[in-house]
This record gives structure tokens, C-alpha cells and sequence, in this order.
């Protein structure tokens, strides 16, 4: 993730022309304010057997987002618009996932039906929201926040109905290895979670075509078309990449809390999912895309939120500081500002370039 | 050919999807109307939702209390936590010109047109758990619900009196508070309460109250950063409901402290829901302080009495029971008026409607 910038070849412009430099940036303002305010902030210490720290923290509970943020980039790419329905279909993979292992029951101690059936159901139902999305936008040519917004709205009343409108707990020490830890490894599982999926997708996209058919449709899908790209199927592909990835992020988010809560799993989360993606230098009308942008973005929305807590502002004034901190990062990332800023620095027709501003 | 079948396939998609939507709204007007005798007393009880184990045990006793047997008669209308839902039905009980209307409202806020208009019906409206914020106290004829303040001035008693068994009432202690969701009623008593405690006794210290918003995940993300920031140093946990408490629980024991009155931390909690009491039975929620769901009997009391001709009270609280692990404190007294504490026992959960 941390990438060397440090070739000594390279002048200061290459530097800040490179893709990741100012999510990176970023990243590093945040952390650097935990220097000064919370010395001990990157302190990792082995506790009770496992890894225990702020930063261990930040790419815990950041998994989910991380995953989400995965899917987010690769929509956004190819039909330049954003899926909003991610949250509510976690909830919705979350409530099939454990309806099936409670067999029906409000709460229970063992698992009525084998793991994988619900977790293969789960990502099942998930995939059919994806094709619901993917068919709406691809297909219909519907505006794909308009198109999401049906299961955005939906979802919700979905899992609900799935959980009769109750929290259903798995009380199963086996449900919970996935929110936590495996056995007596020190890292939690979510991270793993999440590097997998991070994997995965980037192994897929660099060893095939796909990434660059997606790229090719997101910058111009008559023209992709024209040279033979079944545009509307690549479209249709990521947003069921898309949905499965929440379907994924739901179950990591209903294993930590051993239940599915169809109120309150991934509420709002699609929002910061789309946050990350514009944070990760991403451009939001599609085109070309970085993945390791979008983790980037993912990453530091997750250690502003830990951050917060560290200098110990209250949850429900959160989103108030996290506002401000945002307008700032994407003031910094603005092309505007950008040359506004190399500008200054190489003072070469400083004056030329402030005037135009 | 394989266009067509792709196409068919979304189609059949889209319409599974359309008539999931449609079976949910179907269900939010789900009143089950039973054109019957004049005899029986006819009752209009718009609920909020079944959101949880509390609201499901709640409807319970409305049910349960409104039977036919018991010479009622019972419209129940679920409005999946949606104000539009619960003005629609009131203005559908008036229409069907019920007796008496009982809300359980959504939100605090909106309720004076409709209110009136069940008042110039001449119909009188009965309010549960939360209360509503009108202009004039007379558009509702009562109200029923649980004292929030009064369950967290009962835990503050609690642990002051435990302390004091167990010979550490002079010791000081760190208390955080893991707040329910900002301006709920519950959490505004429920903080209140705690914070009374903490003012009467100088060797208390409030070192953050911060808001878990009544779920497991937030109590959980919360709790993980306390502990950094004040590891051991915290004594006791003041979660105000049993969902924090599960989750603080998780994060404390993942960091290798201890819950409980013997380990390194004390959890309170509030609710007493089957599963809170089962965690208080195994020790690990010491202080279970009940908010009791069981209202049906008493707006039975207030609709009998109304029947009489007579005036009932303006405010009912109903009564609330104190959980805890073990019997060290046998009772706690507040505001001069003694409460007993009952120790869980298997038996105790048992016997509970929810």
C-alpha cells in the first residue's frame, strides 16, 4: 500500500504527477495530526494474544469499507455513476446469511444448517441484486443512482421481512471467527478479508482484459461497442462484482456482531464507499480508474474516524468533523487547486496561473 | 435467441423484486378487522414496528390484554417505524369509530392535527412508552411508559450500595458512559440518572460519556477505542441498553480484560431483554435494570376507568424490576422509595414474557 516514491531520478513534478501522490498525501495529514495530538497512536502491542493498537483498529473496522470501495471503483469506472443500494444489500446478504443458519429462530446456539449453504445463499441473493442493479443501468440505460435507489430504499424493507422484522442472533463460536480472530492468530480476520478481496479482483484485472474493457466502456461506451465490446454485459458485470463484494463486506459486518441487525448494517456506509473512491483520485464520471487508490481513500476515512475517537470527540459529533476534514482532502485534490499549488511551488508564471484562478 | 433469454430473465428479476416491495407495503396495513357484536369495547392500537425483542413483547401484551375473551376488540396496525404510516391508521380508526385509540408513536413531534381530529371524534387517545410533544395537553387523555431517569438513578443506587458491601465505597471510581442514541428519551433519563449519582458522591469520576446509538456494532467500535484511550483505568461501564452492553462486552474481553464484579470491569445495563438477563445469569452484565415492554394492563386500568365515567391519571409509569448477578445488595432506596433487587436465576428468565 505504501508505495516509494523515493527515486532519486525523478524531479519533484514527477513526483506530484503521479496518480497516488495526493491520496497518499492525504493519508499521511491525518496520521501525522495522531503524532502530535496522540504520541502512542502507532503503538502495537500483543495483547491477550492478539495485535492491539490504533492502527491494528483502523484496518479492522475499515475491512467493510475497503471491500465495498473494491466494487464502488470498478462501477464507477464503467458507467460513471455510483452504486448506492451496497449497504442495504448487506444488510440483505447479513439477513439471509444468518435466517438460514438460525433455521428460522430468533436466536440460536448451533447452526440449524451447514455454514457454507448460508453463506453461498447469501452471496446468491446478493448476485441477483447485482443483476437487478446491473439490468436496470445496463440495459435500461436508467441513471445508475436512480436505478440504485430502488434497492437503497427497498433493501432494507427486504431484510427486514427475511428477519420478520427481529435481530437474529448466531450464538455460535464458529459465525464469530470470521467478524474476529481464526484460533490464536493475533490479526483479526477482517483484514484478511479484506487483502484477500483486494487480491483477488486486482489479479483478475491485471491478468485478463477486464480491466481495460472497463476502462474502455467508462470513457466511451459507443465507441468500445463499435470496436466489438459487448458494452452493456461489462456494465452489467461490475455491478454484479459490485453487489457480491457488499454481500461479502454484510456477512464480515454480521459475524463481528454474531447477528443480523437489518436496521443498522451498513447504514450509510455506501456513502463513505463512494467517498473512498473520489478520495482515491478516482473520477467520478468513469474512465479510468486505481484500485489501490480506492484503499488508499478507504483507509484514511476509516483512520479519520479512529482518529477522532483517539482525540476523543464524542460519535455523535463525528460526522461534523469528518465533514470539514473532507471538504479540505478534496479541495486538495481538486484540479484547480492542483495547479493552483504546482503553480506556487515552481513560481515558474506564478502570476499567469493566479490570475486565471 | 440468447439476448431474448438474457432479457427474460431480468424481467422475472424485476418483477420478484417489484412484488417484494408489494408484500411489504401489503403487511404495513396489515389490520385484521373483525366485523363483530356491538358489544366489545372496540380499541385502535397504532404500534411502531417490530424492531426488537422489547417492541415484539410490547405488542405481545396489548394483544394479549385486548383479547375478544376479555371483551375487547383489538385493531393492530404495525407501521414499520413510519410516522405517515401511524397518521394514516389513526385517521382509519376514526373512520371505523373505535372506542378508544392507543399510540405508541415513531417520533415525539407531528401529532396535533391528528390528535385533534380524533379529539373532535370524540375518541380519547391513549399514548404508550415514548411521549408526544403537543401544543395542548388535552389532545391525549393518558399516558404510560417507563421513568428513564428513574431506572438510572436506580443503577447509580446500586452501585453505590454494591461498592459499599463489598468495602470499596471510598475508593475511587471511573465510570464510562456509552449513551444511547442522542436526545431518545431513554437516553436523556437514562444519562440524567447516572449523572445524578455521579454529583452526589466526590470520589466518582465520569471520564467520557459517548453515544453507542443502542446497537452492538457502535457499542463495540466505541468500547475498542475507550480502552485505549483509558485502559484499565476504567471501572465500571454504564450501557444504556442490553445491545452496547453485548457489544462492549465482546471488546473488553477481546482485549484481555475481565467483565464482571470479581475482573477489572463492572458492565450495567438497561432493558433486562432475554438475552441481556442470560449474560447478567453468567455474570458478565452485573447490574440489569429492567424497561418494562408489559403496558397492557395498565392502559387496561385507564380504558376501565374511563368506561367508569372517572378521570385516570394524566401520566402512569409502569413498574420496572432490578436485575443483578449476585445478592450482595438486596434492595436500593431512591428518592426515599425502596426497590428490591433480584438476583437472576435461570427460573427468573424463564418465567418472563420476552
Amino acid at each position: 500500500m505504501i508505495e516509494k516514491v523515493g527515486n532519486r531520478k525523478h524531479c519533484y513534478k514527477k513526483i506530484t504527477e503521479r496518480r497516488l501522490f495526493m491520496p497518499l498525501v492525504c493519508l499521511f495529514i491525518v496520521l501525522l495530526a495522531n503524532v502530535i495530538k496522540t504520541p502512542d497512536f502507532f503503538k502495537v502491542s500483543i495483547n491477550n494474544g492478539v495485535l492491539y493498537g490504533y492502527t491494528i483498529d483502523i484496518l479492522n473496522r475499515g475491512s467493510e469499507l475497503i471491500i465495498l470501495s473494491i466494487g464502488m471503483t470498478l462501477v464507477t469506472a464503467a458507467s460513471g455513476g455510483q452504486d448506492i443500494s451496497v449497504g442495504a444489500v448487506m444488510a440483505v446478504a447479513a439477513a439471509v446469511c444468518c435466517q438460514i443458519l438460525s433455521g428460522g429462530a430468533v436466536t440460536t446456539n448451533t447452526f440449524e444448517n451447514p455454514l457454507i449453504i448460508a453463506i453461498l445463499a447469501a452471496f446468491t441473493v446478493s448476485i441477483l441484486c447485482g443483476m437487478f442493479n446491473g439490468f436496470l443501468v445496463a440495459r435500461l440505460h436508467i441513471q445508475p443512482m436512480v436505478a440504485t435507489l430502488i434497492l437503497y430504499t427497498a433493501g432494507r424493507g427486504i431484510a427486514q421481512l427475511i428477519t420478520k422484522g427481529q435481530i437474529t442472533y448466531i450464538r455460535v463460536d464458529n459465525y464469530k471467527i470470521l467478524g474476529g480472530y481464526i484460533g490464536s492468530c493475533p490479526v483479526p480476520t477482517p483484514i484478511f478479508a479484506a487483502i484477500m478481496t483486494v487480491i483477488i479482483v486486482f489479479l483478475v484485472i491485471k491478468n485478463t482484459a477486464l480491466g481495460l474493457y472497463i476502462e474502455c466502456v467508462g470513457i466511451n461506451g459507443s465507441a468500445s461497442r463499435l470496436v466489438g465490446l459487448n458494452s452493456a454485459m461489462l456494465k452489467f458485470l461490475t455491478y454484479i462484482i459490485c453487489s457480491l463484494l457488499a454481500g461479502v463486506a454484510g456477512i464480515v459486518a454480521s459475524s463481528r456482531i454474531y447477528s443480523a441487525d437489518a436496521n443498522n448494517i451498513g447504514l450509510n456506509l455506501e456513502m463513505d464507499a463512494i467517498l473512498a473512491v473520489a478520495l482515491g483520485g478516482n473520477i467520478l464520471s468513469g474512465g479510468k480508474f486505481s484500485l489501490a487508490g480506492s484503499v488508499i481513500g478507504a483507509i484514511t476515512i476509516q483512520a479519520l474516524t479512529t482518529t477522532l475517537y483517539a482525540m476523543k470527540v464524542s460519535a455523535d459529533q463525528l460526522p461534523v468533523y469528518k465533514a470539514i476534514v473532507v471538504i479540505v482532502i478534496v479541495i486538495l485534490q481538486s484540479p484547480i487547486f492542483k495547479k493552483y499549488a504546482a503553480g506556487l511551488v515552481s513560481k515558474r508564471a506564478a502570476e499567469g496561473i493566479e490570475g486565471a484562478n | 435467441m440468447k439476448r431474448r433469454v438474457f432479457f427474460s430473465i431480468m424481467v422475472v428479476c424485476l418483477i420478484a423484486t417489484l412484488t417484494a416491495c408489494k408484500a411489504k407495503s401489503d403487511s404495513t396495513v396489515g389490520t385484521d378487522v373483525s366485523n363483530s357484536s356491538g358489544d366489545l369495547i372496540k380499541v385502535g392500537f397504532s404500534q411502531v414496528g417490530a424492531e426488537s425483542d422489547w417492541r415484539t413483547a410490547n405488542s405481545e401484551s396489548m394483544k394479549k390484554t385486548f383479547s375478544e375473551e376479555n371483551g375487547y376488540e383489538l385493531i393492530f396496525d404495525d407501521a414499520q417505524q413510519k410516522q405517515e404510516n401511524q397518521i394514516a391508521a389513526i385517521r382509519n380508526f376514526i373512520q371505523q369509530d373505535v372506542d378508544y385509540i392507543v399510540l405508541a408513536p415513531v417520533t415525539e413531534t407531528g401529532w396535533d392535527t391528528v390528535l385533534q381530529e380524533a379529539k373532535d371524534a370524540g375518541i380519547p387517545v391513549i399514548i404508550v412508552d415514548r411521549m408526544v410533544n403537543v401544543s395542548d395537553e388535552g389532545l391525549y387523555t393518558a399516558w404510560v411508559g417507563s421513568n428513564f431517569e428513574l431506572e438510572g438513578k436506580k443503577a447509580a443506587a446500586w452501585l453505590d450500595a454494591y461498592l459499599k458491601a463489598a468495602g470499596k465505597g471510598e475508593d475511587s471510581i471511573n465510570i464510562v458512559d456509552i449513551q444511547g442514541t442522542i436526545g431518545a428519551s431513554a437516553q436523556i433519563g437514562r444519562t440524567a440518572g447516572l449523572e445524578a449519582g455521579v454529583n452526589e458522591h466526590s470520589n466518582w469520576t465520569l471520564l467520557v460519556k459517548t453515544t453507542g446509538e443502542f446497537t452492538q456494532a457502535k457499542g463495540q467500535e466505541v468500547m475498542e477505542s475507550l480502552l485505549k484511550q483509558y485502559g484499565d483505568k476504567i471501572d465500571v461501564v454504564y450501557c444504556e441498553n442490553d445491545n452496547e452492553a453485548f457489544g462492549a462486552i465482546d471488546a473488553i474481553e477481546a482485549a484481555g480484560y475481565k467483565v464482571g464484579l470479581d475482573g477489572d470491569m463492572i458492565v450495567m445495563s438497561f432493558d433486562s431483554t432475554n438475552a441481556g438477563l442470560t449474560d447478567t445469569l453468567s455474570g458478565k452484565i452485573s447490574l440489569n435494570t429492567e424497561c418494562n415492554p408489559l403496558h397492557g394492563t395498565r392502559v387496561e386500568e385507564i380504558i376501565k376507568t374511563l368506561e367508569k365515567g372517572e378521570t385516570p391519571d394524566k401520566k402512569k409509569y409502569v413498574e420496572e424490576e432490578i436485575f443483578s448477578f449476585d445478592n450482595s445488595v438486596p434492595s436500593v432506596t431512591v428518592d426515599g422509595t425502596d426497590y428490591t433487587v433480584t438476583q437472576v436465576t435461570q427460573e427468573v428468565i424463564d418465567s418472563r414474557a420476552y
